[in-house]
């Protein structure tokens, strides 16, 4: 009888580590509180740095673990340690004895409501990364206007914010806003666009490239300052407010669409787990790993291991490499067991 | 003296090996948080003072940094703490403020 795995999140992470698990003889179990596989990324356009289809990746990664077993709208209910594995029980009235537990549960999109001086939910115009993603991909939104003259990104909200609780950098909204903002010039060529930066932090492979891209091909304006209040004005226009920090003064700009990139925050649930698994939680909020330079994809206890952004921000292909990685170390642990 | 046809203007460069320091260290020693300011420009953005005068908490920070006399800006600060509610290092600015007149006395 094959071995069972039982995965939790069937983000692209948890599909990938599926497929490597059912290539290498074992009986991978995905749990997925969605009503589908794919987590963020399903709900993405296009990815960076080739602006790939991000749909046609989760279908790939679906078509590749056909055999795995699958649980929609499941989550894990319980843990039970039992002697060798463990018991995991899940809200379906499943409940699966395993050796190993891959716990792949991703991320949350920071709530950019939190951060009020925004006004997301409160003006007209203002959404967010996921939103304007979703836009991309069809989904109709009627806070984009149909000709907007001019669009503000506001990078690092609710990252690198201590008052948000969330000091970490989410690593991957610098290249998203960037990426997003050569997609809005595309469809709106006569729109000036604005990105408001603290540091632009583009160390991905071909992510400096999109950089002078967007300032020679498609104009963007790069304004080193943060945001620190939007209001609007009489005639429904939003008004930001920065420092141009480079030239060391005050800026205000009339926007028609404000783009809010929103930050990476653990999944709440993945502390839920860490409760029931008795599992380390990192200073940043994030799963603890053994450690973090050879060790990101093992947990403190036996049997239990991690891959994709439940331990940090992690681009796609980071979190496929980390699957593929978690899949052998699981391997090897099963082999030794 | 010999007239070259120009005049040497002081020169326009920070040199960090002779710069005075000692009233920036004074001010962390009273306020340490002012350490973790990031540049990032949102209390100037905010501030009151700032559309007339050009005050910028950043600036004062930077320019005591930089051995800069930044008293001029500090003279227009009404102490309302705008920049408190925006600064994302949650820096006590109020009270950096306040210390601040404490390291010019
Ligand atoms: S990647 Fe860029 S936008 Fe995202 S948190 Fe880091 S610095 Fe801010
Ligand atoms: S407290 Fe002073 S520096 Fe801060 S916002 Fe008010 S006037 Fe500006
Ligand atoms: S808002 Fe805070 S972190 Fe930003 S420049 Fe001002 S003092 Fe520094």
């Amino acid at each position: 009888m094959k071995e069972n795995v039982v995965i939790i999140g069937g983000g692209i992470a948890g599909m990938q580590a599926a497929r490597e698990l059912l290539l290498l003889g074992y009986n991978p179990m995905i749990v997925e509180q969605q009503d589908h596989l794919g987590g963020h990324v399903s709900r993405w356009h296009r990815l960076f740095p080739d602006l790939s289809s991000a749909q046609d990746l989760v279908r790939r990664l679906g078509e590749e673990i056909s055999e795995a077993n699958i649980f929609l709208e499941t989550k894990v209910s319980y843990i039970n340690r039992l002697s060798g594995g463990y018991l995991v029980m899940l809200t379906n009235g499943v409940s699966i004895p395993t050796k190993a537990i891959l716990v792949a549960s991703g991320f949350r999109l920071f709530d950019a409501s939190r951060k009020e001086e925004y006004g997301y939910g409160v003006y007209d115009h203002v959404i967010t990364n996921a939103d304007l993603e979703a836009w991309f991909g069809g989904a109709p939104d009627s806070r984009i206007p149909s000709s907007p003259r001019s669009i503000g990104f506001v990078h690092c909200v609710g990252s690198r914010d201590l008052k948000a609780g969330n000091s970490q950098c989410s690593k991957v909204c610098c290249m998203t806003a960037v990426k997003q903002a050569i997609e809005l010039k595309e469809r709106f060529p006569d729109a000036r666009v604005y990105c408001f930066y603290m540091d632009l932090r583009l160390f991905g492979k071909k992510y400096e490239d999109f950089y002078i891209n967007a300032q020679e091909q498609w104009e963007v304006n790069f304004i080193r300052g943060r945001v620190s209040e939007v209001g609007e004005t009489q005639d429904g226009q939003l008004q930001v407010k920065a420092e141009d920090t480079l030239v060391g003064k005050p800026l205000k700009l009339r926007l028609d669409l404000l783009v809010l990139m929103s930050g990476m925050l653990c999944n709440p649930d993945a502390a839920a787990i860490a409760r029931m698994a008795r599992l380390d939680v990192d200073s940043d909020g994030f799963l603890k790993s053994l450690d973090n330079l050879g060790g990101t994809t093992r947990s403190s206890r036996p049997g239990i291991f991690y891959a994709g952004a439940c331990t940090g921000t992690k681009t796609v292909p980071e979190a496929l490499a980390e699957a593929r990685s978690a899949a052998l170390d699981i391997h090897r642990y099963l082999q030794e067991a | 003296m010999t007239d070259f046809g120009f005049t040497l203007s002081r020169s326009a460069t920070v040199d960090l090996d002779r710069v005075d320091r000692s009233r920036y260290e004074r001010l962390v020693a009273l306020a340490p948080d002012a350490r973790i300011c990031m540049n990032c420009g949102s209390c100037g953005a905010t501030c009151t003072a700032a559309p007339f005068s050009g005050m910028s908490l950043r600036k004062v920070l930077l320019g005591l940094q930089r051995g800069q006399d930044v008293r001029p800006l500090l003279d227009s600060c009404m102490l309302c703490g705008k920049c408190t509610m925006v600064c994302p290092r949650g820096i006590n600015t109020r009270r950096l403020i306040l210390s601040l007149s404490k390291v010019y006395d």
